[in-house]
């Protein structure tokens, strides 16, 4: 496969094929394709109609409570010693995470269908959340898949969602994680197509996927523009975001692509070092492939069978990614990089003591790579970090791993 | 003309309908899985299935999950497919033999180095579930290349257009998935089957197989009268797996799923078409 890597016109894609570049398409049973077509099409009309974006806006200022705030945590970038660091705080919208951006944009395109059920896989169960909680507000009955692994260790967002009204499905099938999840999600939407819409959490899956989670997750990347124009009078000289699937990360960076200035960091999950093949980082470690409708980078053996990932974080624990991050790679504009647990780990505790702020073990990632990049840059130069979520859901993880027992 | 289409050529003449016993590579053994297409044979099968073991078998419901997951537990991959089709051919020159699997193992094999292998290896067809007509010009060329078929799915959920945009691709049969659902399922309607046939039928000259919740005589007779061919997997992989668990050997264990497919065999025969 040949990469185009001149085509850096960031607005043409995904192409009329769900294409960025070799990656994205559509590879799913021929079942779905019907479904996929018809999201396409509406949603390709709902963006351009003034109706509905205002209804997303409304949603978004007074039920997720946007704009979230740039944060500059100057007690950190002074402990740091060098870039100041900005944090754009998604921790603080309802439910916790950037996820809820995406889930009230989809809700409402299944209200438009006129669907009557949701389901979506989750991993740490902060997508798994954010969708049982538009599912109460309008009123659809909700299904969440999610591995049994990460069912026993993101045990309080379960129980959120049993409160908030979803019926949790612990699947028992491969390496019982987020990919596992996935599967099982995929194989209720072909059984129940006719009335079900899938709400898939991150900007992976096929075509129009990636496109339409992306398009809801820019609000991160415009507020956050605007944000620092204003409050620091110029753009910032980098942007840092922890890449699983990549949907905070996309979020964040794309209304940022055409400013060359900005340089752009993805960070993957390093778990226990990429070198010992028990991480999540398919961008730095891996190679390109097919999964979960989508061409992209994969974490897979030398048969093209899906490996096991690894990460402390419940949410970077999948072995693919996002194909536009899978684009924006091959052509060289963002940097994908790694955090293992261990420096993550590290980052929660320091940004918990130094600012008062927990942040989730995901976004601890990008957190620990932001800590590095700063000190090597100049004390005018800025970084904006996105705190994607926030940690009270991972206090369970950390506790044991400090040993303690509640 | 390929095996496929004289084998679906020859039955029409004898006023018969194709039988397709669906097995996955590796399960229950590796080396357990050419004899166990003798056997089929033997017991009536007319077109082998092959699954291509897979990590993430999305399409398929517990019991052919299950198979996967023993079938790489056992090391199986696409290239011991490749062997097993070689293999079985030193002894069944005849038999039409289809992969059926995913995306990802072939793509990456390579289409072109997987197109060789498999011709070399004496394979007659390939089926991925996840590559749609939209995605399949790459693998296309070079199955055309080496003379194999590709067997495409039409599900309930397909409209007549993108029937036409299938059949544009596809040679060999088409495989018509009975119903909304996973491999398995148990949901079949016949009236509605028999309906869908009629519509891909006014569109494709193509023979249609029809798989997905077929799982005894008594519904293989009902699909045999409507359709050319029958897909049997799942029932056949129950047989198995719940006569491994019930403490039989293999070979027992096989016997149960080939005593099942003749079974199957005799309700095909009996249909009226």
């Amino acid at each position: 496969m040949n990469v185009d890597v001149t085509n850096k016109d960031y607005s043409t894609v995904p192409d009329a094929e769900g294409r960025f570049g070799i990656y994205g398409g559509k590879f799913v049973a021929e079942t779905l394709m019907s479904a996929l077509d018809e999201l396409e099409q509406l949603y390709c009309r709902l963006r351009a109609d003034e109706a509905f974006q205002r209804e997303l806006d409304e949603d978004l200022a007074h039920y997720v409570g946007r704009p979230s705030p740039l944060y500059e945590a100057t007690r950190w970038s002074r402990q740091v010693g060098g870039a100041r660091i900005l944090l754009k705080r998604e921790d603080l919208n309802h439910t916790g995470a950037h996820k809820v951006n995406n889930t009230v944009g989809q809700a409402l395109l299944a209200k438009h269908m006129g669907k009557k059920r949701v389901i979506a896989e989750t991993g740490a169960g902060q997508h798994g959340v954010a969708t049982a909680t538009i599912a109460a507000r309008l009123g659809l009955e909700c299904q969440v898949f999610m591995g049994e692994e990460d069912v026993r260790r993101q045990a309080l967002n379960v129980y959120r969602m049993k409160l908030l009204g979803a019926e949790v499905i612990p699947v028992k099938s491969g390496s019982r994680t987020l990919k596992d999840a996935m599967n099982e999600a995929m194989r209720d939407w072909v059984t129940n197509v006719d009335d079900t819409f899938y709400i898939i959490g991150t900007v992976a899956g096929p075509h129009p996927y990636p496109m339409l989670v992306r398009d809801f997750q820019c609000v991160i990347g415009r507020e956050a523009r605007a944000q620092a124009l204003q409050q620091t009078g110029k753009l910032p000289d980098a942007l840092v975001a922890c890449v699983g699937g990549g949907s905070n990360a996309i979020g964040l960076f794309h209304p940022f692509l055409e400013d060359e200035s900005v340089a752009m960091y993805g960070v993957e999950a390093g778990g226990h070092g990429v070198s010992t093949n028990q991480h999540a980082a398919p961008l730095t470690a891996g190679t390109p492939g097919v999964l979960h409708g989508n061409r992209t980078y994969l974490m897979q053996d030398a048969n093209g069978q899906i490996m096991h990932t690894h990460s402390v974080s419940a949410g970077l624990d999948y072995p693919g990614v996002g194909p536009e991050h899978s684009w924006l790679k091959d052509i060289g504009r963002v940097n994908y990089v790694v955090a293992n647990d261990d420096e993550a780990l590290q980052a929660f505790h320091t940004l918990t003591r130094v600012e008062g702020i927990m942040p989730a073990l995901e976004s601890s990632h990008a957190l620990a790579y932001a800590e590095k990049l700063a000190a090597e840059m100049a004390p005018e130069q800025t970084i904006v970090v996105n705190l994607s979520g926030r940690g009270d859901k991972d206090i369970h993880t950390v506790a044991q791993i400090d040993g303690i027992e509640f | 003309m390929s095996r496929i289409a004289g084998c679906f050529e020859r039955l029409k003449e004898q006023g018969r309908k194709a039988l397709v016993p669906y097995i996955v590579v590796g399960d229950p053994s590796l080396e357990a899985t050419v004899p166990l297409m003798h056997e089929l044979v033997a017991n009536g099968a007319d077109i082998i299935e092959l699954g291509v073991p897979f990590s993430d078998p999305m399409s398929e419901g517990p019991v052919i999950q299950l198979a996967h997951e023993r079938a790489l537990a056992n090391g199986a991959s696409l290239r011991d497919a490749l062997d097993v089709v070689r293999t079985f051919r030193e002894r069944n020159n005849e038999t039409p033999v289809l992969l059926m699997g995913y995306a990802n193992p072939v793509e990456h094999m390579g289409y072109a180095a997987f197109a060789d292998a498999a011709a070399t290896a004496g394979l007659d067809a390939l089926l991925t579930v996840d590559i749609p007509p939209e995605e399949v010009a790459g693998v296309n060329a070079e199955l055309h290349r080496v003379g194999m078929d590709n067997i495409f799915l039409v599900a309930p959920t397909t409209p007549d257009a993108r029937i036409d945009r299938i059949v544009d691709q596809a040679s060999g049969f088409i495989y018509y998935v009975s119903l909304k659902g996973v491999t398995g399922a148990g949901h079949l309607d016949i009236d509605d089957v028999t309906a869908q046939l009629a519509r891909i039928r006014s569109r494709s000259k193509l023979p249609v197989a029809v798989g997905f919740g077929i799982r005894d005589a008594a519904s293989a007779r009902s699909i045999a009268a409507i359709a050319d061919g029958v897909v049997v997997g799942s029932a056949l992989i129950s047989a198995m797996a719940s006569s491994l668990e019930a403490g039989a050997d293999q070979q027992a264990a096989q016997a149960a799923a080939t005593t099942l497919l003749a079974e199957i065999r005799k309700g095909v025969d009996s249909a009226a078409s």
